[in-house]
Formats: structure tokens, C-alpha cells, sequence
């Protein structure tokens, strides 16, 4: 399905006037269009498109150079406020928001000559595996329309799956790039937290959320993730990009050390994708790389961990969406009270309801010692669990998530049931290491299935470059 | 008052500090004079996704205000999230400091009545204001003015160290004293840069008893005024054989008494916890050695330094109120300019205290170099050419119009110069001689009445201008040889 090249050609047919960013755009738009069916895409930003397109090439023509990503359309979950355009994160409460000012990741792509064609589907505040928490519309799999393309970052995999445009944006907070990436069969980054600024992107769990890639390869990713990278004054909590960039060349195996997560590769997870991780395991040794099987023994705990955590930030996050300011709004509210009961009950969704109530009660007195500080102490150990294991070995590998992309509606009167969706995805996103999902093959259904890459924090360079070369032994 | 009855006090005090931006954006901090809603920026207005980002002016000041406070910074602190829901509160919570916060212990040190007295700093934390809600009488909206929203306060709070009005209110003083010299805040009492809540209880015994809280008071003789009237009113509630409910109450100024605002039996849940968005704050000690030798002089040494000029305790606290009130006078400077002497230094000290203040307070004031006006006002005095009475009316005579070209010359031509020239005067007392002969007759017989009509005609010919002291002598000398 992929129609585009890779970036780096991309953009440099544009500045050689091999092609035009004019065209790159129309191309993106069209197939956009073409493959609506899916419905990736939430809204399309044609006329903000077509102008940047126009202003690179005339750069191009006045001898300037745009930059690295010149003429690159893209995709942006969302989630990100792109100055002047919808941003609705998928739920009613925001539908019709303009956002006034811009995410840094957008910024620095557009300073980069990167146009951002369109806004993809999600799961309504990021709160989901499926993409059917979208307050709007399911997207379809790629693979198959009958199955979900994974979430929250559905409509941002789907599309690179599509090949709607060259790359897009995505969010991951318990695995929201990784496992719609890997229900894609799309390469997906969650890179170090903090590594990308999260400013302009609607917050979700504030010390989890992570903002990353998701491409047809991983030299695409690595070039986006050069970009966007590094500290932004607008964001507290961001570190500093690799001195050396994440342009890199694949790792040589030999003598890499990796582990296997023992908790991963267990009867809960699917016969084929076990094996399919087994045989990526087995190729390593066969390349000189040292496997050993280790064990992250906090594994079953994180899930519980996470799923108090994240709510909580998200009862939180949430509170400013009180439809006075901007947002939806209830016009005949006979008083204060009433306004925040219709405008919150009626804006918010079933599932961001969800998260409200039991974030809102494990961090009420009573309740926040027996939850909310008891789940921070098991994140601290399992941070430190991580640290352990690193002392070990380079790289962890296991599933991304214990299935291949599930069926629409199968899980989605069970809210349990999707939350076990994230069980392998959500350690990482707690200790704030980095993690990635590469396409490793097929199920017997054609489905992609997914290998998630660990690296102990502040190694993305190292992760980007081992994923490279196991993208060689795939093939 | 009932003599049974000991009163506990604890207060809190919410001040605002002087940055020039916001405790978390970038917009302007200075409220005052800017329209409703013209100071926001999309952090203060609660977009969504912005983030907090923390001021370290803030934190420069906080650090100020510990060692005023007698302490130092916590070197590791935090903040967090206090959740409710308000439309002046855009995001639905306030960032504070909840379990680290900036400042841990410290005190207050004041005199009353001669005697010191030691208040305990319990804590001292650093947050975000709210914006600003009005509700029109009559109308059927709110207006929320978000400008306020994000500017940052510390809230410094007391141990419940005060058994007294009186001594509560020498508290506040000095705690406003000791954050103006530290230029911690630019302490508008008017514009609500200070704010006070007193936590009043009564009781018998050790025990204590249950405590009111009044919030919102913004001056030192309102803080008094409201501990009074709750002192009393609980007393008088519990020898009615009722009881004290816990409750916020608020103080009705017009009324000059506390009202019943909120039960504090449903206790709000705030839902406190660590704010993901911003980092813990870490300092070392080197951050607040640069800070300690950088610091104002404190209103304790200058009672120290104003004491070794001479000055009573009602001039000091005079001279260190007026100095922070009316800050463009730059009073103390101007003392210090003349503090090497002494005498020098208290003359122009009680004409601040006796004239300059008091018609400041009074008047609406030119901008002036009042360094030029007190060198000559104390120049002409040395030279016994300005009596006090004079020096009192050239000088606001000079507050009200401003400097003239040239003081003295202008003293003169209003006639407010004493005439010191012993030549001149000489003259003028051999005609008063002459033409008084029975009452020189007087004065040799040993009548000191006539001394003073003699004295009263030298003036007369004068118009006044004549040093009194001198035409004295002068006269008494002549006579005498006579």
C-alpha cells in the first residue's frame, strides 16, 4: 500500500523541483478522498495545505531552502492544535474549537517545510484501544473494515497504513501509538517522556503522555522524531534531543544483548503472535545477538497501576472543559450548577465519564491513600525493575499487544476487556522509557502483528537503530 | 472582656508577589489600571494543552521573603493541584504548594508595648491566584475578570501564637514591613496585594476551643476590628451556653462585624495532588547565598540605625511606615545621606516626621528632589536664619508647588527668613532704645516683663524676621552698658 517515498526523497525532489509541494499536498488530498470509507480522517485542512504548499515552492523557486521535511505532507492526530483549525480530540465537548495558538511538534515540523493536510481520527480524549471511543465515527483497519485499526491513535496509523500522506503524528500514553501501529502493520514510536514537547496537545494523563511518529519505516520515524525533539520552553517537563540526532544507521547485532519479558510470552497472549515474536528472537541469535529471557516481576501490577494513575490526570486534565469558556455550551441553564451538569454531561462521552469517575475517586480523601499513593509507589518500583533489567541488557522485546486488530464492537460494551488490551504497553509507558512497534509479519488472517522494542530512557537513538536493523531481517 | 476567657489567633496572609508576568505565564502581573480580561494568555485562559511554566522571579522572591522570615527556602519543593470548580478558576484547579512547600517554619518579631513578642512562621506556600468574579445586584449573569488569574501569591501562614487583638494586629504590621523591605511585594493594601485570614478560638483551659475563620480582610485595623468582634462574640455564645460552630466567616465593614459565610462541617474535598506538568523545584545553598547578600536592609536594622541617630521608637516606626507608604519619597535614603551626622541627621528626621509626613498625608504632592530642599532647609536653620515655624511652612510650601530656581532666595522673598545680621539688628535696637526710654527703665530696675515688650517691638519693626534669640542678647547687652 505504500505510495510514497521516503521522506528524505521526498522532500529533496521538492527542493531539486523534481515535484512540488503543491502536488505532494493535492496527492494527499486526494487520496484522503479516495479512501474516505476508512474514515481516518476527521477533517481535512485544504486550505491552510494548498497556502503552505505554495509559499515552499515558491521558497524553492527563490533559491531557499525549506528545510529537511520541505513539501513532506503529514497527519496530525486530533489531539494537537494546528493554528486555525478544528481541535476536537474526537469528543462533542470540543466540536467546533479553533485552536489560537499551535502545538510545538506542528512548529517544528512546519518550520522543517513539513504541511500538515489533515486531522485523524481517535479515540475521544485518547481514551481507547479501538478508535470506537471516538465521539464521531469507528475507523475501519486497513487490513480489514470489519476490524478496529487499534487506538488511541487509530485514524493516525490507519491513515500511514492507507497511505493518506508520508507520516503522521500520534499520541501514546499506555500504548496508543504502539498498538494501533501494530494493528496497522506500521512502524510506531513512543519515544523517552518528555523527549517531545507536549504543548498544544490536548493532555490526557499528563506525566505519560508521550508524542511520537507513526511511518511506513523507521528512517522516516527517526527523521520526524529529529525534528520535533528536544526542549521547549513551553514545556517543563521536556529533556534534551541526543547531541547526535536520530539519523542513524542500522545496529550491528553483534553482541547486542536483548531480553525477552517472560511476563509478555505467556497463554494470555495469541499462539501466532508469541511465535512470531519467538522467530524474531531466534533470527537475533542467528545475527550474533546475545537473547536471554528476563523478568519485569511488577508486569501483572502495571496494568492496575496505570489504570488509576491515568485516570486521575485525566479527572484533572478534564476539569477545564466546562463549556463556559470555549466548547460545547448549554444556552438555557438556569444557574451555575446546571450550566457544569449540562454541559460536561452532555459534552463528555460514556468512556471520558468513566475515567472522571474513578480517577475523581482515587484521588478523593479516604481514597488517595489506598489508591492514588499506592499506585505511585508501584510505579517507582517499576522504574526501578526497568533500571535493573537495563543493567542487564540494551534492548527489551516482546508483543506489543496479546492479540492481532480485534473485530468492531467486540470489545466495546466490556471496558475491561479493552483495558487489557494495553497489559504489555503500559510498563513502558510508566517507567517513561521508550518503545516501539515494528511489523514483523501476518496471522493466518492477514493481520499485521506487532513486536514492541524497549530501551532503557534517553536511548531512542539506540531504539531506532536496532529497530532498523531488525526491519532488514523482516524484510 | 470576660478575664475566664484566653483567645488563640493564627493567621494567614496572602501575599501577592511582585513579579513582572505571571506565576505561570508570560502575561503581565500588574493588574491595577488594565481592562477586564486584557492580561490573559492561553495558559491563564485554560486552553487545552497549555502547560504551567514556572516564573523564577517567584522564586527569587519566596526566597526573599524566607530569610525576612528568619529562615531559609526548602532546598526541594513541589506543587500540586487543588481541584474545584469555579469560572474564575479556568482550569479547574488552582496550582499551590501542598505537601512541599517553599518555606517550612520561620518568625515574626515585634514589639508591643515595650515588650517583644516572637510569632512562628508554621509554612509559607506559593500559588496561583484565581481571577476575579463580580455578580451585578439585580442582574442575572456573573462577570468573570480573568486578569488576576495566575498571579502569584505566597501564603504565609502563622502558628496560632497570638492571644490578643493588639497582638495580631502588630503582627500583620510588621509581617507587612518585613515583605515591603524585602520587596517581596508591592504591598497595595488597597489593591488587595495583602490579604489576611485570622482563625479566632476562646476557650478556659488548655484546651482549645472551636475556631472561626474570617477571610479576606485587607487591613490592619480591619484584622483588629474582626478579632475583637469575634473575641467577644464567642465568649458571649459560650457564657449563653451555646456553642462556637467552625465556620468561614467574612467581615462586613459597614457593620464592623463578622458574618457567617460557609459551614466548614461538609469539608470541600480538594483532591490535591502533584502537578505532572512542572518539575519539583530545586535550589542549593549558593542560589540562596546570592539572594541573602543581595538583601534590602531589614526594618530591624534600620530601628537599630535610626536609634543610633536619636530617634524614639513612635518616630522609627513613623519614618519605616511613611518610607514602604509613600515609597517615592525615598525617606530613609535621604536620612542616610546624612547619618554620619548625627545631629544632623535627627533634625532632618523630626522635620520629616513632624511636617513632611504628616502633609503628605494629607496633600496631593509635587515631585520634588527633596535631597535639595532639606540641604537647604537644614543649612538656613544651622545658620539661625529659619525658624522652625518657617522651616515648617517653606517646606510645604515647596511640597505643594514644587522646587523653586533658587530656595533661599525664595524663602527670602516670602519673608520667611529670620534677620541674623548683628550690624542690622544693632541699628534697629539703638531706635527701640530711644524711643522706649521708661521701659529700658524697667528693665534696668529688674522688670523682665520689659525685656519681652522691648523684644516684641524689635519683632514688630521687623515684620517678624528678626531671630529672637539674638535681638535678645543683643539688647540685654546694650542696656546693661547703658
Amino acid at each position: 500500500m505504500n505510495i510514497w517515498k521516503p521522506i528524505v526523497e521526498i522532500a529533496q525532489d521538492v527542493r531539486t523541483g523534481k515535484t512540488t509541494a503543491s502536488q505532494l499536498v493535492d496527492k494527499s488530498l486526494k487520496l484522503i478522498n479516495d479512501y474516505s470509507e476508512y474514515q481516518a480522517i476527521i477533517v481535512t485542512l485544504e486550505g491552510n495545505a494548498k497556502h503552505r504548499g505554495a509559499v515552499i515552492d515558491r521558497m524553492v523557486s527563490e533559491g531557499k531552502d525549506p528545510g529537511l521535511l520541505a513539501g513532506v505532507p503529514f497527519i496530525a492526530k486530533d489531539n494537537f492544535l494546528v493554528f486555525g483549525s478544528d481541535t476536537t480530540a474526537a469528543s462533542n465537548i470540543l466540536k467546533g474549537f479553533k485552536a489560537p495558538y499551535q502545538a510545538t511538534a506542528i512548529n517544528r515540523l512546519e518550520e522543517a517545510g513539513a504541511i500538515c493536510v489533515a486531522k485523524a481520527n481517535l479515540d475521544a480524549f485518547a481514551h481507547g484501544a479501538s478508535t470506537e471511543n471516538s465521539d464521531f465515527f469507528f475507523t475501519k483497519n486497513p487490513h480489514d473494515k470489519t476490524r478496529v485499526p487499534g487506538g488511541s491513535s487509530g485514524g493516525s496509523a490507519a491513515a500511514v497504513a492507507l497511505g493518506l500522506a508520508p507520516f503522521a503524528l500520534g499520541t501514546d500514553t499506555g500504548g496508543s501509538i504502539r498498538q494501533p501501529s501494530s494493528f496497522c502493520g506500521v512502524f510506531g514510536l513512543k519515544p523517552t517522556y518528555g523527549l517531545v514537547s507536549r504543548s498544544g496537545v490536548v493532555a490526557m494523563g499528563s506525566s505519560l503522555d508521550c508524542i511520537g511518529p507513526i511511518t511506513a519505516s523507521v528512517e522516516d520515524a527517526a527523521i520526524v522524531l529529529d525534528v520535533i525533539s528536544g526542549t521547549d520552553e513551553f514545556d517543563s517537563t521536556t529533556i534534551v534531543k541526543d547531541e547526535r540526532g536520530y539519523i542513524v544507521e542500522p545496529s550491528d547485532l553483534n553482541g547486542v544483548k536483548v531480553g525477552m519479558v517472560k511476563e509478555y510470552m505467556t497463554e494470555g497472549v495469541n499462539k501466532e503472535v508469541r511465535a512470531a515474536v519467538t522467530k524474531m528472537a531466534n533470527d537475533l541469535k542467528e545475527k550474533g545477538a546475545e537473547v536471554v529471557e528476563v523478568s519485569l516481576p511488577s508486569a501483572d501490577l502495571a496494568l492496575a497501576c496505570y489504570y488509576i494513575i491515568c485516570p486521575a490526570e485525566v479527572s484533572s486534565n478534564l476539569s477545564r472543559y466546562d463549556g463556559l469558556r470555549y466548547g460545547y455550551h448549554v444556552e438555557d441553564s438556569k444557574s451555575l450548577h446546571q450550566s457544569y451538569v449540562q454541559n460536561r454531561g452532555h459534552g463528555f462521552g460514556k468512556e471520558a465519564k468513566r475515567r472522571i469517575m474513578i480517577g475523581t475517586y482515587v484521588l478523593s480523601s479516604g481514597y488517595y491513600d489506598a489508591y492514588y499513593k499506592k499506585a505511585q509507589v508501584v510505579r517507582t518500583k517499576i522504574i526501578n525493575e526497568f533500571q535493573t533489567i537495563f543493567n542487564k541488557v540494551d534492548f527489551l522485546l516482546g508483543p506489543v499487544a496479546p492479540t492481532t486488530a480485534f473485530k468492531i464492537g467486540e470489545n466495546i460494551d466490556d471496558p475491561l476487556a479493552m483495558y487489557l488490551v494495553d497489559v504489555m504497553t503500559v510498563a513502558a509507558s510508566l517507567a517513561g522509557v521508550p518503545a516501539a512497534s515494528l511489523p514483523i509479519g501476518t496471522d493466518s488472517n492477514n493481520l499485521p502483528i506487532g513486536l514492541q522494542i524497549m530501551a532503557n530512557q534517553r536511548k531512542d537513538r539506540e531504539l531506532l537503530s536496532l529497530s532498523k536493523a531488525l526491519e532488514e531481517i523482516v524484510g | 472582656m470576660n478575664n475566664d476567657f484566653k483567645a488563640t489567633i493564627g493567621i494567614e496572609c496572602h501575599v501577592q508577589l511582585k513579579t513582572k508576568s505571571k506565576l505561570f505565564s508570560a502575561a503581565s502581573n500588574d493588574a491595577r489600571e488594565a481592562k477586564p480580561n486584557t492580561l490573559v494568555n492561553h495558559i491563564d485562559f485554560g486552553l487545552p494543552g497549555a502547560l504551567p511554566v514556572f516564573n523564577k522571579e517567584a522564586l527569587k522572591l519566596a526566597t526573599k521573603a524566607a530569610i525576612a522570615l528568619k529562615t531559609k527556602p526548602q532546598k526541594f519543593s513541589t506543587f500540586d493541584r487543588k481541584h474545584y470548580f469555579y469560572p474564575d478558576l479556568p482550569m479547574g484547579y488552582q496550582i499551590t504548594q501542598y505537601d512541599q512547600p517553599i518555606i517550612i517554619g520561620g518568625r515574626v518579631e515585634f514589639k508591643l508595648n515595650d515588650e517583644l513578642k516572637t510569632v512562628g512562621i508554621t509554612r509559607a506556600h506559593m500559588e496561583a491566584d484565581a481571577g476575579k468574579s463580580t455578580h451585578p445586584t439585580g442582574s442575572d449573569y456573573s462577570l468573570v475578570d480573568l486578569n488576576r488569574a495566575g498571579t502569584p501569591l505566597l501564603e504565609i501562614v502563622s502558628e496560632p501564637d497570638m492571644h490578643s487583638a493588639a497582638e495580631a494586629k502588630a503582627y500583620v504590621k510588621e509581617l507587612y514591613l518585613l515583605m515591603r523591605y524585602a520587596e517581596v511585594t508591592e504591598g497595595d493594601l488597597y489593591h488587595g496585594n495583602m490579604r489576611f485570614d485570622v482563625n479566632v478560638s476562646v476557650s478556659k483551659n488548655q484546651e482549645l476551643g472551636t475556631r472561626t475563620e474570617t477571610k479576606n480582610l485587607n487591613s490592619f485595623r480591619s484584622v483588629e476590628k474582626a478579632i475583637e468582634y469575634e473575641i467577644k462574640r464567642q465568649i458571649e455564645l459560650i457564657n449563653n451556653g451555646q456553642k462556637v460552630i467552625q465556620e468561614t466567616r467574612g467581615w462586613n465593614e459597614a457593620k464592623q462585624k463578622t458574618v457567617a459565610q460557609r459551614s466548614k462541617e461538609n469539608a470541600d474535598d480538594y483532591r490535591y495532588m502533584p502537578d505532572p506538568d512542572l518539575p519539583p523545584i530545586v535550589i542549593d545553598d549558593a542560589y540562596i547565598a546570592d539572594i541573602e547578600i543581595s538583601m534590602p536592609i531589614a526594618p530591624d536594622e534600620w530601628r537599630q540605625r535610626l536609634g543610633d541617630i536619636g530617634l524614639d521608637s513612635s518616630q522609627t516606626e513613623t519614618l519605616l511606615e511613611a518610607n514602604v507608604d509613600f515609597a517615592t519619597a525615598k525617606y530613609l535614603d535621604l536620612i542616610q545621606q546624612y547619618e554620619a551626622d548625627k545631629k544632623k541627621a535627627r533634625s532632618l528626621a523630626n522635620l520629616l516626621v513632624n511636617v513632611d509626613i504628616p502633609y503628605l498625608k494629607e496633600h496631593v504632592i509635587a515631585d520634588l528632589n527633596r535631597k535639595l530642599l532639606y540641604d537647604s532647609v537644614l543649612s538656613l536653620i544651622n545658620q539661625d536664619r529659619l525658624s522652625s515655624t518657617n522651616a515648617k511652612e517653606l517646606i510645604q510650601r515647596c511640597l505643594t508647588a514644587g522646587l523653586p530656581q533658587n530656595i533661599e532666595k525664595f524663602a527670602e522673598e516670602k519673608g520667611l527668613l529670620q534677620k541674623s545680621d548683628k550690624n542690622e539688628l544693632s541699628q534697629i535696637i539703638d531706635g527701640i532704645i530711644n524711643d522706649n526710654i521708661k521701659a529700658v527703665e524697667d528693665v534696668r530696675k529688674g522688670e523682665q516683663k520689659a525685656v519681652g515688650y522691648l523684644i516684641g517691638q524689635v519683632m514688630a519693626k521687623t515684620k517678624g524676621q528678626a531671630n529672637p534669640g539674638l535681638a535678645r542678647k543683643i539688647l540685654e547687652e546694650k542696656i546693661a552698658k547703658l
